[in-house]
């Protein structure tokens, strides 16, 4: 399988919950093209029953990830030549997730662990009050905005072996988002999120071994945001949850 | 699977193994630069305090630790409940301080 003149070799995972295979297609070759262009080509012009997602194409919204030649990705800002190889481009649905149809899976899993993390802001004022004023120097802002910028494609869920072998944990980006969280001053949720992410499906499960940031397409840092956790459950257990 | 106590159990019992592993390699090392006999070393070790803390602390704290490590491993790889994790990393913490504690017990009584 090669690139020949104008014509990429590609292979889409088609199929259901209860199995299915590897279809080859061949798409043609354009300048600037993205993967999630060639899933489009074939769903316009060959296939109009596979299944996809997508929404934004800019990167914003985080629905169009998935495998593409055994790595995550979010498929409308990869381009075809940074992936390409000597397979073609092999194209399937995500890791870690059980599959709906075609490209498409499941994403509750990965949303109810968000959920169970904690990962939703807890308001702690209402519309009365007067606006909090933030610093954007506060140590604790700091550190959540370096975490901040998350658009839920759950590629480092996919990418994370733990999530594999350990179907309690809750995951890379359920648990970034709970660190950004227990760093928002203007949240009421504290304790009982220190509880939920120090619960057995919790951060201490994680074995640090940075997939996650490794695949994560907007460059955060999962890992050492679940670090930030672990030190944080540490401290407020030995001082009797007086540490915050 | 893991939550606060036994990761700090873990941290901790692998604070206090660090040193004395090193403390295990460097006398090794230097005792055994002449060709030492058993003899010789039971001599030194038969009866004292000091070594039986230090080996004492070293089998505390691997029973601890692998315990635990292993714990994790089983269940990433086998998947078992936690109502047999349980006893199991109970079972293996306790017999490694058995077998441990026997050796220490040979070498320094
Ligand atoms: S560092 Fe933690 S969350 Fe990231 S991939 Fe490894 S185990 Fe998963
Ligand atoms: S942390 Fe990164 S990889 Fe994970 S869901 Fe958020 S944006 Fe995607
Ligand atoms: S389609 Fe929105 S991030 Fe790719």
């Amino acid at each position: 399988m090669h690139r020949r003149a104008e014509v990429l070799d590609v292979l889409v995972w088609r199929g259901d919950a209860n199995g299915g295979g590897y279809h080859s297609y061949g798409v043609p070759a354009q300048e600037s093209q993205t993967v999630l262009d060639v899933v489009t080509w074939i769903q316009q012009n060959v296939e109009p029953t596979l299944a996809y997602r997508f929404a934004c194409r800019v990167g914003m919204c985080g629905s169009c990830a998935m495998m593409v030649n055994g790595e995550p990705r979010w498929t409308c800002r990869t381009h075809v030549k940074k992936v390409f190889g000597a397979k073609g481009l092999v194209i399937a649905p995500l890791r870690n997730l059980p599959v709906i149809k075609d490209l498409a899976a499941d994403m509750a899993a990965f949303f109810d662990k968000w959920t169970a993390a904690e990962g939703r802001f807890h308001p702690s004022k209402s519309r009365n009050d007067a606006m909090e004023p933030i610093s954007p120097e506060a140590p604790n802002r700091v550190a959540a905005n370096a975490a901040i910028e998350c658009i839920n494609c759950a590629v480092c869920y996919a990418a994370c072996d733990t999530v594999t072998a350990n179907p309690d944990y809750f995951g890379p980006a359920a648990l970034n988002r709970a660190w950004t969280l227990q760093n928002d001053v203007r949240d009421a949720g504290y304790t009982v999120r220190q509880d939920a992410v120090s619960s057995s499906g919790g951060c201490f499960n994680c074995h640090s071994h940075q997939s996650c940031m490794t695949y994560c397409p907007n460059e955060l840092n999962p890992t050492a945001s679940i670090a930030g956790l672990k030190r944080l459950s540490a401290l407020s257990y030995l001082t009797g949850g007086k540490a915050r | 699977m893991i939550g606060v106590r036994l990761y700090l159990a873990q941290r901790l019992s692998a604070l206090v193994m660090a040193p004395l592993m090193i403390g295990h390699l460097a006398v090794m090392i230097y005792a055994v630069q002449n060709g030492l006999s058993a003899e010789e070393i039971l001599s030194r070790t038969q009866g004292s305090l000091w070594w039986g803390a230090f080996y004492g602390l070293f089998v505390i704290a691997v029973s601890i630790h692998a315990a635990i490590g292993v714990r994790a491993v089983v269940y990433e790889t086998a998947g078992l409940p936690e109502r047999i994790l349980n006893p199991l990393t109970w079972a293996i913490g306790v017999s490694l301080f058995v077998m441990g504690g026997r050796a220490v017990a040979g070498v320094v009584l």
